[in-house]
């Protein structure tokens, strides 16, 4: 991969390379865990530091055998797990909740539903699965990962991984059917359904 | 369950993807740029948040390469060449303070940090002893660990911790050698012949009989006493007991344990 040999060959350069090719993937699940924009941007920032100075020690080999997409997704829950764990020890820095979603249930929505409405909709569905499946269905339909990377993030064997994606899934399609954007247009609607 | 390609629910996770609001490569990358400062040339390095590291060109032997090894060894993060210097950094190494200049002094300690906040409030031209130093950030008593986190200085000539000196007038370490502590004194006017003649005499604090006040000797208001009406003493004891005043603007009270 041309990635990975361009970071033997100088670090610094080949790491502009890893960053501008993955921050997308790393920022979409952080986005999706976090479910805060600002909180997923400063732990994709923090992933790639934490990468650079484990690559810093990696040697030529071990940098050729990596596969960037699993590792820096690793490496961000990780941090993540790690800043949940320091901030329930320290109440007063709880990260935020969610707010943007918060904000959106509280909205009085009459107008018609519009594709980001929607698209914020979903997200936040999708933040309600439980994390391993949540985690499973943003690898793999959110950012695409293939099954097999999806195991090595999970850390268990593919056929599990795959049960996650599926129960994941449909749990969401449940979700996601009970406010169907095109007919039902307000969430009034679905309150009343309840 | 519906084939993928036609799944309304698939293709909607899909467009959940999305970039970051901003560019990663430049929160994770630090810049490097030399630049022309008060003695020769510097190296400096900034984040998003300011400048975070400064090394004389010199002290790296005039290699970009060791410069760039030597931050990545205190810092762990990737460098690229920046084109344009931060804000605020060329008014500043020209002896004008500017409030653009930001400093990222983030992964220092608490008391790192107040060490080199109150340097940063050190006039130019001017120098103080550690003791002052240890006074003006409410611990009198650490003045070593004052001395270590001046040695740990991330970014020298931005932050003077050339104008800290011994009690005894003499100049002290530097993270450069005590020959560039000298020139960069030397660049910005202190009188380092007169300080060292008065030390020598067992002088570190000057009082104007006109005034009533008493100084360090590099103090702007020390300097303006006429020779005439100049007396000196080797303790701000000595001094108050004279019925000297301490300066409001060195506070040499300070020096001394209370």
């Amino acid at each position: 991969m041309a990635l990975l040999a361009c970071l033997v060959d100088d670090l610094d350069e080949g790491f502009a390379n890893l960053v501008r090719s993955e921050q997308r993937v790393v920022y979409s699940v952080a986005l999706r865990m976090t479910r805060s924009p600002s909180e997923a941007e400063d732990l994709t920032a923090e992933t790639f530091l934490r990468a650079y100075r484990a690559l810093r020690g990696y040697d030529r080999s071990r940098v050729l055998a990596l596969r960037p997409r699993s590792w820096l997704v690793t490496i961000m829950l990780n941090t993540w797990r790690n800043s949940l764990r320091d901030a329930s020890r320290r109440p007063n820095l709880m990260p935020s909740a969610d707010l943007p979603d918060r904000h959106a249930e509280d909205q009085d929505v009459e107008q018609a539903v519009e594709s980001a409405e929607r698209q914020r909709e979903l997200g936040r569905l999708v933040g309600q699965l439980p994390v391993a499946q949540r985690l499973a269905v943003v690898l793999r339909h959110v950012v695409g990962l293939p099954m097999a990377e999806i195991a090595a993030v999970l850390k268990c064997p593919e056929g599990t991984a795959k049960s996650h994606v599926s129960r994941g899934l449909s749990k969401l399609r449940t979700l996601y059917d009970a406010v169907p954007p095109s007919r039902e247009c307000n969430f009034a609607g679905r309150r009343e359904q309840r | 369950m519906t084939v993928n390609n036609h799944d309304p629910l698939i293709s909607a996770l899909r467009t959940l993807s999305c970039h970051p609001p901003r560019s990663v490569v430049d929160l994770v990358f630090s810049n490097w740029i030399i630049i022309s400062g008060p003695v020769g040339e510097l190296y400096v390095a900034f984040t998003d948040h300011g400048v975070n590291f400064v090394r004389t060109a010199e002290s790296v032997h005039r290699d970009d390469a060791e410069f760039l090894r030597e931050y990545r060894e205190r810092f762990g993060r990737p460098l690229r060449k920046a084109t344009r210097p931060p804000a605020g950094l060329v008014p500043a190494l020209r002896g004008r303070p500017s409030r653009a200049l930001q400093l990222d002094l983030r992964g220092l300690t608490a008391l790192e940090r107040d060490t080199l906040e109150a340097t940063r409030r050190i006039p130019a031209g001017q120098t103080r002893p550690y003791g002052w130093l240890a006074r003006e950030i409410g611990r009198p008593r650490a003045v070593r660990a004052v001395g270590t986190a001046l040695r740990r200085n991330p970014v020298p000539v931005l932050i003077p911790c050339h104008r800290v000196t011994t009690s005894t007038g003499e100049l002290g370490n530097y993270v450069f050698g005590a020959d560039m502590k000298k020139r960069l004194l030397r660049a910005e006017q202190v009188n380092l012949d007169e300080v060292h003649e008065l030390a020598k005499n067992n002088v570190y604090y000057l009082g104007s009989e006109t005034t009533g006040i008493v100084c360090f000797p590099t103090c702007s208001s020390a300097r303006r006493i006429t020779h005439q009406h100049r007396r000196g003493f080797r303790t701000i004891d000595q001094a108050i007991r004279a019925g000297y005043r301490p300066c409001k603007q060195c506070r040499p009270a300070a020096a001394e344990p209370a």
